[in-house]
This record gives structure tokens, sequence and C-alpha cells, in this order.
């Protein structure tokens, strides 16, 4: 019965979205936007410079797409945990205990927004730039390597979402701290991780596994030494962070819900 | 205030990370910025944008689209000045909790480029302040698009997406190829944030940049006067 209920639910939600066409039309367009102006950063800043942290503009740009379209599919399966703290706040949250379905996979299914996609197509399209315009000695393990990769991208960030918004059972205002985590940590995968001083790079990089989104994929399709000395085998890790990493993830939401008390009526 | 405080510091870390690789990589100098000047640029940005509010709330849309606007129209007050001057208010208080301590954690934890004259502080604050009303002309006028456009959500995330760059937060203009530098000059997004931070760093002429800022004040201002004349033209009032 539950498998059928997913499939339904979220039809809804999107026929609900496709209903509105100009308004869907708008936040599409602004969501490609966003993934360009951050794509415009890294080429005014290549206009000064040749290489930033020993890589050229087009590597950059394949850390950047791989980092964008993960980020982009996260955000459409995991952005919805943004409104954590208001289904907390009004109790609304009690109603998803109620109903005999998970509560993760309800709240991720109660908007997915499919202009997120706009972002995803954004990304894709310099993914695609960067991967014809790089040297890669192409195998068919590094073509596997580069599908997988904004996969397993996507699974860390919605991880790491889960993780920074299950501090908002205990910390009812807690949506900043949990931005800083997320969509920082978009921000700060889209660059070679060498750039950052070193308690940011532990923190952002390994604490929140933000190195194996795009980083460590993007050293071994190049076939490039880590500036920061670890082996070339590590770029092949990320689906094991990122299943590492929901593991992690699913554990802290049961120890949140466990620990939830409803606000009452 | 913590959780904004820290969200924040981060981005600024993350932004001056870039910013300093990106120098390191053009042997110490890029356009008018030193690795000093670049944090010093990072940790006014973060402070001034909560400080001039450069992403608004879009109540004022909601409460035109809600109808509740009304209200705020038949008081015996220029809405537009009433707004400002809450807004300047609200300055006021994020003067203290936003703007000062991104400034003085960049000053105490990084090289800072202090003003060369001492005068350049308090033209700093005028141009700032200055900075706050012109913001505050770009959020009225979105918000007051929904006049027309009842839903103004995508025109408000049009301007989200885009202020950061137009203005100069996320790159110093001065990076920007020739071409860019000048169009954007001529627009009153620099204005916003960019004049501010070079009247600090003593970018260009102090007097210059306050001229310009205070033109482009006075020209969005105008602006929202007309805009909400006509807008108010529109309104019907359904009884209740």
């Amino acid at each position: 019965m539950a498998d059928l209920i997913y499939p339904k639910l979220i039809g809804a939600r999107l026929r609900s979205q496709l209903s509105y066409r100009a308004s869907f039309a708008m936040d599409f367009v602004t969501q490609v936007l966003a993934q360009g102006y951050e794509l415009i950063v890294i080429l005014i800043l290549f206009t000064q410079i040749n290489a930033l942290g020993g890589f050229t503009k087009n590597e950059v740009l394949l850390m950047y797409a791989f980092a964008g379209a993960a980020f982009g599919v996260a955000d459409l399966f995991a952005g919805q945990l943004d409104n954590l703290p208001t289904y907390i706040r009004t109790g609304s949250f009690d109603v998803l205990l109620m109903r005999p379905l998970g509560t993760l996979p309800q709240i991720m299914c109660s908007d997915i927004r499919l202009r997120r996609i706009g972002r995803i197509t954004g990304a894709l399209a310099v993914m695609f730039y960067a991967l014809a315009q790089v040297p890669i000695d192409w195998s068919p393990a590094k073509v596997v390597l580069t599908i997988v990769t904004p996969m397993a991208g996507a699974v860390i960030y919605s991880a790491v979402w889960v993780v920074a918004c299950s501090v908002c059972f205990w910390i009812v205002e807690g949506r900043e701290f949990a931005n800083a985590v997320t969509y920082g940590s978009n921000a700060f995968t889209s660059y070679p991780i060498n750039v950052y001083s070193r308690p940011l790079r532990w923190l952002m990089a390994f604490i929140v596994p933000g190195a194996f989104v795009a980083y460590y994929p993007s050293l071994a399709l190049l076939g490039k030494q880590d500036p920061l000395g670890l082996p070339g085998w590590v770029g092949w890790t990320s689906p094991l962070v990122a299943a590492l990493a929901a593991t992690v993830a699913g554990f802290v939401w049961r120890f949140a819900i466990r620990h939830y008390r409803g606000t009452g009526s | 205030m913590l959780a904004g405080m820290t969200t924040n510091v981060v981005f600024g870390l993350l932004r001056v990370a870039i910013l300093v690789a990106a120098l390191k990589a053009a042997n110490g100098e890029i356009a008018d910025y030193t690795v000093a000047a670049a944090n010093t640029y990072v940790w006014i940005g973060q402070g001034l944008l909560g400080f001039i509010l450069l992403w608004g709330t879009n109540e004022l849309a909601e409460r035109v689209r809600s109808g509740d606007v009304v209200v705020d129209l038949y008081r015996p007050w220029n809405l537009q000045g009433a707004l400002l001057a809450e807004d300047v208010g609200r300055g006021g208080y994020a003067f203290l909790t936003r703007l000062a301590p991104p400034m003085v954690f960049g000053m105490l934890l990084f090289p800072f480029q202090f003003p060369a004259t001492a005068v350049q502080w308090p033209l700093f604050l005028v141009s700032a302040l200055i900075a706050l009303v012109i913001s505050f002309g770009f959020r009225f006028l979105i918000d007051i698009s929904s006049f027309w456009l009842i839903d103004n959500r995508g025109l408000y995330g049009f301007w989200n997406v885009s202020s950061g760059l137009l203005c100069g937060l996320t790159v110093p203009i001065s990076f920007f190829p020739e071409w860019a530098r000048e169009v954007l000059w001529l627009t009153p997004f620099p204005a916003v944030l960019q004049a501010p931070i070079d009247v600090f760093l003593g970018h260009g002429d102090p007097v210059k940049l306050l001229l310009l800022q205070a033109f482009w004040a006075v020209v969005i201002l105008a602006i929202g006067h007309l805009t909400l004349q006509r807008a108010v033209r529109k309104v019907v009032v359904q009884g209740g």
C-alpha cells in the first residue's frame, strides 16, 4: 500500500506546480540564473588569474558543475526540510507523526519544487562543457565515476540537510544554522578545497563531507595529485561516503524524533 | 540572532578564502585590491548586507495580495515615507547587531585595511546610510509591483539572486571586465554596496561616490513615489 502512496503524492505535487505555468516558468528561469551567477563569478575571477589553487578554469568549472548538479538534486528532495521549523512551531509536525508513513519521506514529498530542475539543467550544461574541455584519460571506470559522482553528491548533501535540520528539534529558530551548513556547503564545494584555511577545510570538507562531492572525484577523473596529500583512490570513495553519511543522517533523525515533544494545541 | 551571525561569518570565511586564493594566484594584487583590502571588502560587505537589508521580507507585497494594504493607505501619512522611517530605525538596530559584528570580527582576526584618513569614517557612515535608503527604494518598488503582478514572487526571487552580483557583494566590481564595469556604474546597483565599501577603502573620490549615491537615492524614491500614486488609483476597496 505504502509503496503506491508516494508516487501518487509526488504526482499530485508536480501537477499542482505545473498548473501555474507563468509562475513556474519565472521560478525556473530564476533558478537557472542563480546557478549562472555562480558561474559568472568564476569566469570573472579567471579574467584576472590563470589558475586557482593550482587548477585551471575548466577544472574549477568541472568541480562547480558537479557540486551544482548534486546540490540541485538534493535541494529538489531535501530542500523541503527548510520548512521543518515551521512544522515544529505550529504543531503540524504532530500530524506527520500520526500518519502511518515515515516522517522523513513525508516531509521530502511535501513540496517537491520542480523549479529546482532549472538549477540542475544549468549545472549539467556546464558539466558537459567542462568534461569536453579538460584533458581526461577516459576509461569505462571513469565514465561510471562521472555518472555516479553527482548522484553520490546529492546523497551526501541530502544527508547533510537532514542532520543540519535536525538541530531545529532543539533550537526552533535553528534554520539559519542549518543554512550555514547546507547552502554554505554548496558554496564551499564549488571550488578546489585547497584554497580554504585548515580549520574551515576540516569542518566543511571532512566533518561535513563536502570534499567528496566534487573535489576528490574531479581529481580522480583528471588523474591529478591531491595538493593536500591524500592518495588517488580517495576520489573513488564518494559512494561509500554517501552511504555512510546517509546512515548517520538516518540515526540522527531517529534520535531527534524520539526527543521531539509537541508544542501542544 | 546568533544563528544569523554564524551563517554570516561562515559565508564571509568562504568568500575571503576564494578571493585571497585568487589574489595569491595574481601575485597579491588584482585591480585596486590587496589581500588586506579584499578581507576588508568581504567583512564590510557581510556587515552591510544586514544593515541595508539587501534581501527584504516581501511583507508589503503580501499585504497588497491579501488586501490589508488598504489599512496602510487610508492612514494620514505618506506610505513610502513612513516605511522609510521605519527602515532607517531598523537600520539603527542593525548597525549594532548586523554591521558592527562582522566588521569587528574581520578587524580582529584578519589583515584589515583601515581608512587612511579619519574623515573616511564619517563619510563611510553617511555612505552606508544612503545605501540603506537606495536599498529600501529597490525593496519598495519590488513590493508595490504586486499591485500589478498580484504574485510578485518571481520578481522578488529575481532580485534576490541577481542583486549580490550586480551590487558588488560577491566579487568587487573592479574585477569585472572593463565594459561590464562601465555598464554597471551607469546603473544604481553599485551605489547599494560597492560605493560604501569604496568610500571605506579609499577607492575613488569619496565625494563623487556620495553624490552619485545621493542622486540614485533621489531617483529611486521619486520613482517609488510616482509608482505608488499610480498604484493607489487602481485600488478598489470591496467594502468590509
